[in-house]
């Protein structure tokens, strides 16, 4: 294996004010031909900064403090930028992590790919013209002379990323630096996106780097990995044997906080395994081990010296004072998660002054009703075996919430092509119905154009929908938010995806849930209100010293608990979370998932919960809806849709979704082509344009029916509800591997029985 | 792009015709009379009268705006009240042909060097070099134009001798000529314009260098100079364009300081005479053209933003 390029001993510092402090400290790695190689790590653990300094790129105010980066043999850690033009772009190339941005708005694709032969291989203008077609096509991209003329903004964010891997492969680089390319793509365009990269760098035979906070992608893509945290290398290995047997306690602890890595909703009792505290910043990283302050397996000596970098057997590294006692198993270095809320020891002192759902008394919505009754108290995943009550059909008083036959379409074009009748109708969401039952979780996934964010904002109010009702606890609400009675506004609230967004940066974090206590409870006195605030910042496990800091002040993972302290803020019933963990890393999105599964048993209060990400979907959601070019395509409890993804597109997606385990490859469906637009539908289903598993004509011309599979689990397809089950559990079928003991109502038939199939898998 | 413009054009006549409106009846509220004004105090009862009627002032208010709309538009742009009733149109015209030759010189001057200048500061945010440039800009803003102007006579004319003290128009100049009597107004014209767009070109290259694409194409190899004048400047431009079209209304119709500074005769020189006699034909068309000149660099503006940013021209 021919090294490509080798980092020795690299640290890299920064200028932050007046002091140099080091980012990367001491980073050896190598890059050999035909190999992808990942590299993990969390936000500040520095590894864009790693990919980057490997290409020698650095930002004005950065430098290399020590070490030396060969490429093929020759340093370039000493030359100056204006010596490293000839090879950047030529024998390095970066791939880079919004295209969107990472593309120059006011030049068209062609020219911008073109400039990159004219610039290193001498081409003339025509010549490199057809260039920039030929990678194109290379790329797959259909009619690719078509696309050269388009600017970026007019192309799909998976034709972005291929338009910047046929820039970065124009040259037959030697190395290719990918700065995590899959991150802002659909999960199935990523996974086509994925296979394509590993296409072509083996057909290229070049190194490549693949940068990625997502260990399940990497899993998907690379033979080898590097783990990185706080600016070091903790863990180096060939991908199978990080993912079997991982040896630092910090890789141990990222891959055991996956919700993938536990079975789908098994009840209100699981919560992930959490690496306690959080990341030290620049100048908080220790010289002894950087990760002692939060390993469970901390010693003396782990706080004293820095453990070395070390060789375990099969050329692994590993940088832990006691890597052979979690190899030999002797200790466990998983936190254990009680299963009961943390703080549970003893009364809740306010539990009095502040009653939550979790009382029987229900609250009236608008005044003139009578509390209706309620006619049990609602368990929580209290079988695992079938599906309980509660996910029944919207029993009228259980429902917190019910939508009937929503739908939004937007005009698009200004006054004059609204005049001509120009303008065309966006069909956004398509007579959606959804109910959410008291103290249970509805999740709600979906790719971009399939309508759900549309339909959140259809909820919350900030859209009106077309037609179709929203019934909050029982009583109709009006749709626009101006018109809901505050009671209504209590009763609903809203956690989205970017807390940075969430927060009114110049209102501290008291002043922001003090008024959103308020403006439930205006007849608080001031001091009641600083009381509430600060069982509500206890509540989401944050210390009473935050509430004078602004967000400024607070990590992501801290800004995103006051978000939902705030939503809690006013008792409600429903809480609507938009993408709530996304933005985060996956050691935060731990916390926060645990947090809402605490709060979710300590409240009373039900959730929607919106998501791409399946696997977070499936951890806290009881009951999932699937939802594509704002139609409702499947419907059932999430051990059910995850375990037997019956729709053609539920299929493809759960089979899309990157697994951390790289012997189960989850499966090889892959959708062709793009979404279709959604002002210009596909006559019949909306998905017959890319279904793998098309039938027909009939497809192409009949909307298909919803049918139902039972226990309230609905298919919108045209295909017998028994085959699509029975094609679920073919020991063909990938994904029915790993299934469990998971079973369908469906599959329990004496016909499927006899075939030997149907019951347990 | 045509419904685009076809747009644009339509609301520059609706803008013309509104602002003749607003001015026209301000003009009303003006303080004196026509006819004292121009025949002096002495004047007769009778000759005022007949003044009065020969020019329409006693017909309503919006009958008289009217007959001068309808007279503006079919090329009749009345005649001057002042002695001698010269036509308007050829006055007019003459003197915006002196306004505009002083104007296109003002640009020239000026726009390069300052975009220039706003790109080296950007180029070097914080050195010593962006500080003087900043000082250097914002210190002429801030200086009005007849103190610019007198200090640019008495150190270049009446000093080094270079240029003339005065910028009159004799008969038979030739280009030359009209360099040596315009340069010294469009210094001071330029100073005005300097401080804004070098401070807007600079802030937009800053905006720009930390877009993500810069670095893309840095990593592509590409020589620095390709990457701030092909892929920076082309998005960093767009905010500085805006700028120097608004500054084209002004220096149409704004130099009334400088023009009198220099004893210059230009359009804004006529605009005040008129606006001081109640000249109403003369106000009109003057206000008719620097509206004109103004809206129409607005919407060259525009086409260039458009032009220049691919998503305004597809959407």
């Amino acid at each position: 294996m021919t090294a490509v390029l080798e980092a020795r001993e690299l640290s890299v510092q920064y200028k932050i004010g007046r002091d140099w402090l080091t980012v990367l400290n001491n980073i050896s790695l190598t890059l050999h031909a035909d190999e992808i190689h990942g590299l993990v790590g969390e936000s500040g653990s520095g590894k864009t900064t790693l990919g980057l300094s490997l290409m020698r790129y650095l930002d004005a105010n950065a430098r290399i403090a020590g070490g030396q980066i060969l490429l093929d043999g020759d340093d370039l850690a000493p030359r100056t930028p204006a010596q490293m033009r000839p090879i950047w772009g030529s024998k390095l190339a970066y791939v880079p992590q919004n295209p969107l941005a990472a593309l120059n708005p006011s030049y068209t694709v062609g020219e911008q790919i073109a400039e990159i032969p004219r610039q290193h291989m001498g081409m003339n203008r025509p010549d490199a013209a057809r260039r920039a077609v030929e990678m194109l096509r290379r790329v797959k991209i259909a009619d690719p002379e078509v696309v050269a003329t388009r600017y970026p903004h007019q192309l799909s964010g998976g034709m972005r990323q291929r338009v910047a891997i046929a820039m970065a492969l124009v040259t037959e680089p030697r190395l290719l630096v990918l700065d995590e390319p899959t991150t802002a793509l659909d999960v199935t365009t990523q996974a086509v996106i994925l296979d394509l990269f590993r296409e072509l760098i083996h057909d290229n035979q070049a190194a490549a780097l693949y940068v990625s906070h997502d260990l399940a992608t990497i899993a998907q893509l690379c033979e080898r990995v590097t783990v990185l945290y706080a600016g070091e290398v903790v863990e180096s290995a060939l991908v199978r044997d990080l993912y079997k047997r991982p040896l630092h306690p910090y890789t141990i602890g990222l891959l055991a906080s996956r919700p993938s890595a536990h079975t789908a909703f098994v009840g209100n009792e699981t919560r992930l395994p959490v690496i306690p505290g959080v990341a030290p910043s620049l100048s908080e990283r220790s010289s002894a081990c950087t990760f002692a302050p939060r390993c469970p397996l901390a010693i003396e000596v782990c706080r004293t010296h820095k453990p070395p970098l070390e060789s375990a057997d099969d050329g692994r590294t590993v940088r832990c004072h006691r890597w052979k006692e979690v190899a030999a198993g002797t200790v466990n270095p998983l936190t254990p998660q009680p299963s009961l809320p943390q703080g549970g020891e003893g009364e809740d002192v306010n539990a009095e002054k502040f009653p939550t759902l979790a009382d029987d008394s229900q609250k009236p919505l608008v005044s003139e009703k009578p509390p209706s009754p309620l006619a049990t108290e609602i368990g929580v995943g209290s079988s695992q075996k079938s599906p309980s009550p509660l996910v029944g059909e919207g029993q009228g008083e259980r429902a917190v919430l019910h939508a009937t036959a929503l739908s939004k379409n937007f005009r698009e074009g200004g006054l004059f092509a609204r005049l001509t009748r120009r303008a065309r109708a966006v069909h956004a969401v398509d007579a959606v119905s959804l109910h959410v039952n008291r103290k249970s979780t509805l999740g709600l996934v979906g790719e971009s154009g399939s309508g759900k964010t549309t339909l959140a904002r259809l909820i919350v109010g900030l859209e009106s929908a077309d037609s179709g009702d929203i019934a909050l606890m029982g009583v109709d609400i009006p749709q626009p938010l101006d018109s809901r009675p505050a009671s209504a506004l209590a009763q609903l609230r809203l956690v989205i995806q970017n807390p940075n967004e969430a927060l009114n940066p110049y209102q501290t974090v008291g002043y922001g849930i003090g008024r959103a206590v308020q403006k439930a409870m205006p007849n608080l006195a001031a001091y009641e209100i600083r009381d509430r605030v600060l069982w509500l910042l206890d509540s989401v496990r944050l210390p009473a010293t935050l509430i004078d800091r602004l967000p400024s002040e607070l990590s992501g993972g801290e800004k995103q608990r006051v978000s939902i302290a705030r939503a809690f803020a006013a008792q409600p019933a429903l809480i609507l979370l938009d993408e709530p963990t996304s933005s985060l890393d996956v050691s935060v999105q731990a916390v926060i998932l645990n947090l809402l599964k605490d709060l979710r048993a300590e409240r009373g209060a039900s959730y929607l919960l919106i998501s791409h990400d399946l696997d977070v979907v499936a951890y806290l959601a009881e009951w999932m809806i699937v939802m594509y070019l704002g139609q409702m395509v499947e419907e059932g409890t999430s051990a059910h849709v995850t375990g037997f993804p019956s729709h053609p597109y539920t299929e493809a997606l759960v089979s899309a979704v990157p697994s951390a385990d790289p012997a189960a490859r989850r499966g090889s469906i892959r959708l062709e082509g793009e979404v279709p637009s959604a002002r210009d539908l596909p006559t019949g289903c909306r998905f017959h344009t890319r279904c793998p598993r098309y039938l027909g004509d009939i497809c192409k011309t009949h909307e298909p029916p919803l049918r139902d599979a039972g226990d309230g689990h609905k298919i919108r397809c045209h295909i017998p509800i028994e085959e699509l089950l029975h094609l679920q559990t073919s020991p063909l079928n990938p994904l029915s591997i790993g299934r469990g003991d998971l079973s369908h109502p469906k599959l329990d038939s004496p016909s499927l029985r006899e075939r030997g199939l149907g019951g347990e898998v | 792009m045509t419904p685009f413009l076809i747009r644009r054009v339509i609301l520059l006549a609706v803008t013309m015709i509104f602002t003749s409106a607003l001015i026209f009846g301000l003009t009303q509220i003006l303080p004196g009379d026509v006819a004292r004004l121009q025949l002096g105090r002495e004047a007769s009862q009778v000759s005022l009268d007949a003044f009065r009627e020969r020019y329409g002032l006693n017909d309503p208010v919006p009958m008289q705006y009217v007959n001068w709309l309808g007279g503006f538009l079919s090329g009749d742009w009345g005649v001057s009240y002042s002695a001698g009733n010269p036509a308007v149109r050829p006055l007019v015209i003459d003197r915006l042909g002196n306004t505009l030759r002083l104007a296109v010189y003002t640009l020239i001057l000026s726009i390069p060097l300052s975009v220039v200048l706003g790109v080296i500061s950007a180029l070097r945010e914080g050195s010593w070099l962006d500080n003087l440039i900043s000082l250097v800009s914002l210190s002429v803003v801030g200086l009005p134009e007849f103190v610019t102007g007198i200090v640019l006579i008495n150190v270049l004319a009446l000093g080094l001798g270079w240029f003339p003290p005065t910028s009159l128009i004799m008969r038979d100049m030739v280009f030359g000529d009209w360099i040596r009597i315009l340069t010294l107004p469009a210094i001071t014209a330029s100073f005005v314009l300097l401080g804004y767009v070098v401070r807007m070109t600079r802030a937009g290259v800053l905006e720009e260098l930390k877009q993500p694409y810069v670095r893309t194409a840095a990593l592509k190899g590409l020589p620095a100079r390709v990457v701030i004048f092909k892929h920076v400047l082309r998005n960093a431009l767009m905010p500085t364009i805006t700028v120097i079209a608004l500054s084209v209304g002004w220096l149409i119709g704004g130099l009334i300081v400088i023009e009198n500074v220099f004893s210059y005769p230009g359009l804004g020189a006529l605009m005040v005479d008129a606006v001081g006699q109640k000249n109403i034909p003369l106000l009109q068309a003057c206000v008719m053209v620097v509206i004109f000149f103004f809206a129409v660099a607005n919407l060259i503006a525009d086409v260039l933003y458009a032009l220049l940013n691919p998503r305004i021209r597809l959407g």
